[in-house]
């Protein structure tokens, strides 16, 4: 009985407190149903940025529902939906030209309302990684990926995995904030294949 | 002022030549060079151009905002306006930020059509001029200078717009899955060499909002907060934000109600 009153006098100060301090007066859930009115009333296409872009996908809205956490079943299952969805080389080859590698991953150039939408996109990966020893700018969003394939080497696998990562990064981390290049269509098959040769290839100056 | 701009132009562009050189010695460069110029700061242009604007009678109304605007700290009053807002008002029945509330007055009492002022509300890399907005936005900013960010958050309709703007600025979605946390929501990260201020913190907020409005010197043209949301979304690869919408708001009080509390130099430089 003591208990009970002191919770309730507990909560009612809470509230008080709440309410005096101007606290959030609605649900983190609610906010976010707000959010997205908002998104929705308030946004407009612009070049090739059309409205339709505001929809989250599953894996998108998984991650916004669970503050980029979601439970581990719903991972599961949507981690196993994006493996699946990586298409891989059918000459079943990943090592590409390294030095072509190297181009794609400077360009930040793509998908932006001001990029045209009949260039193609670059990979952006210096905007977040450490990759080749001569780039001192690079990003620190990701992990640093120099000296990437002397560390783990180049076996058949690593180089499944690496094209794959790059393909679609949910496959193996549901809210990794690395986008899904392949899944999104901003990265071909030949393209890709550079970018591991970039990363794996001993002859590649990120290996040296 | 003349030489100074003429300087600020051979910085900027050394400081936007290649990416490579972009480095370390460049930002220390930069921030030194900012230190210099902020006793002479070239903002005060376009603080002048905005207080002929303010108090001039304009619009097919011929009224002049000093005479019909208030900005939350009574009609004409433009001190200590930019650091308490975004704010709710009555009158509008919506929460805020300065520029949008400079817009509703020359819209609602200048008798301005909306529509032509939204047409090209920020500073283009080819102008001359920056748009009239800018300049007042600009001049209601200096009005705030070495004030601290004082948004009442205790306001329930103010607390909503922060709280959506926090929700808004955790929300993925669009080709390359970022939300504003992806770029602004860790300590100490960077985008190539530029450093990325951590939002929801109290230290990152006051980076978020400090120096704006901004004469950058990329381009040599002076920008507001509402610009910076805008090319920030266009970065996040999303659609655009419509000129002055709520959900700009949102996202300014976000920032503002996490700045709360420090101190706001008045209009910068940026890079
Ligand atoms: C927006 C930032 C961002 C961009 C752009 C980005 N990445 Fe990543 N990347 C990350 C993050 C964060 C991680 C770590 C989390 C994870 O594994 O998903 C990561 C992880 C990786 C890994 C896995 C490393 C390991 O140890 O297994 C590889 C490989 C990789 N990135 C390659 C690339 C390549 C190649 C590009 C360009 C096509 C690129 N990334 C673009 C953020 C980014
Ligand atoms: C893809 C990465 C990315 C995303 C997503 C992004 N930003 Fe930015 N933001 C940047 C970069 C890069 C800068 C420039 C930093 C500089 O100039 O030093 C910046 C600058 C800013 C600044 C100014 C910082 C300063 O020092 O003046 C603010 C405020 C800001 N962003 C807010 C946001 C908000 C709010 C969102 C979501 C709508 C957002 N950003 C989304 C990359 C991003």
């Amino acid at each position: 009985m003591k208990t009970l009153a002191m919770i309730s006098g507990v909560a009612a100060a809470v509230a008080l407190l709440a309410g005096c301090a101007g606290g959030p007066s609605r649900s983190d859930a609610e906010y976010r149903q707000l959010a997205l009115d908002t998104i929705k009333r308030d946004f407009q296409a612009k070049g090739q940025a059309k409205y339709d872009r505001l929809t989250a996908d599953e894996v998108q809205q998984a991650c916004n529902a669970h503050a980029n956490n979601p439970p581990a079943d719903l991972v599961l299952k949507l981690t196993g939906a994006q493996f699946a969805g990586i298409k891989l080389p059918a000459d079943n080859s990943y090592l590409g030209d390294w030095k072509e590698g190297e181009k794609i991953a400077q360009s930040g150039r793509g998908f932006t309302w001001s990029d045209k939408a009949t260039d193609p996109a670059g990979g952006n990966c210096y905007n977040c990684h450490q990759i080749g020893p001569q780039e001192s700018s690079f990003g620190t969003l990701g992990p640093s990926l120099l000296g990437y394939g002397k560390t783990r080497g180049n076996s058949p696998e690593m180089q499944k995995y690496t094209y794959s990562k790059i393909y679609n990064s949910k496959a193996f981390n549901l809210c990794s904030e690395m986008p899904r290049f392949g899944h999104a269509g901003a990265l071909n098959e030949t393209q890709i294949k550079h970018l591991v040769a970039l990363l794996l290839d001993p002859a590649s100056p990120v290996n040296k | 002022m003349k030489s100074h701009v003429a300087l600020m132009a051979a910085l900027s562009v050394a400081l936007v030549g290649p990416a490579a050189a972009q480095t370390k010695d460049a930002n220390a460069e930069f921030e030194k060079f900012r230190a210099e110029m902020e006793e002479s700061s070239p903002a005060e242009l376009f603080e002048a151009r905005g207080e002929e604007l303010w108090k001039a009678k304009r619009g097919p109304n011929k009224v002049s905002l000093a005479e019909s605007c208030d900005l939350g700290q009574g009609l004409g009053n433009v001190e200590g306006a930019y650091v308490r807002t975004p704010r709710y008002f009555a009158d509008a029945d919506a929460v805020m930020d300065i520029e949008r509330r400079l817009v509703w007055c020359m819209v609602e009492k200048q008798g301005f059509k909306f529509e032509d002022i939204a047409k090209k509300p920020f500073q283009g890399a080819n102008d001359n001029n920056a748009p009239d907005i800018t300049n007042l936005v600009t001049y209601v900013a200096s009005g705030s200078r070495n004030m601290k960010f004082d948004m009442p958050l205790h306001d329930a309709k103010v607390r909503d717009a922060f709280e959506t703007g926090k929700a808004m600025a955790a929300y993925r979605a669009g080709p390359y899955d970022f939300s504003c946390n992806t770029c602004h929501g860790t300590d100490g990260k960077r985008i190539r060499m530029q450093n990325l201020p951590n939002l929801a913190t109290s230290e990152g907020a006051i980076r978020g909002v400090q120096g704006w409005p901004g004469y950058r010197m990329t381009g040599g043209v002076m920008l507001t907060s509402q610009w910076r949301m805008n090319d920030c979304f266009r970065q996040q690869r999303f659609p655009e934000p419509k000129y002055a919408s709520q959900a700009v708001t949102n996202l300014i009080a976000y920032m503002t109600g996490n700045a709360n509390g420090q101190l706001y130099k008045g209009p910068g430089i940026k890079r």
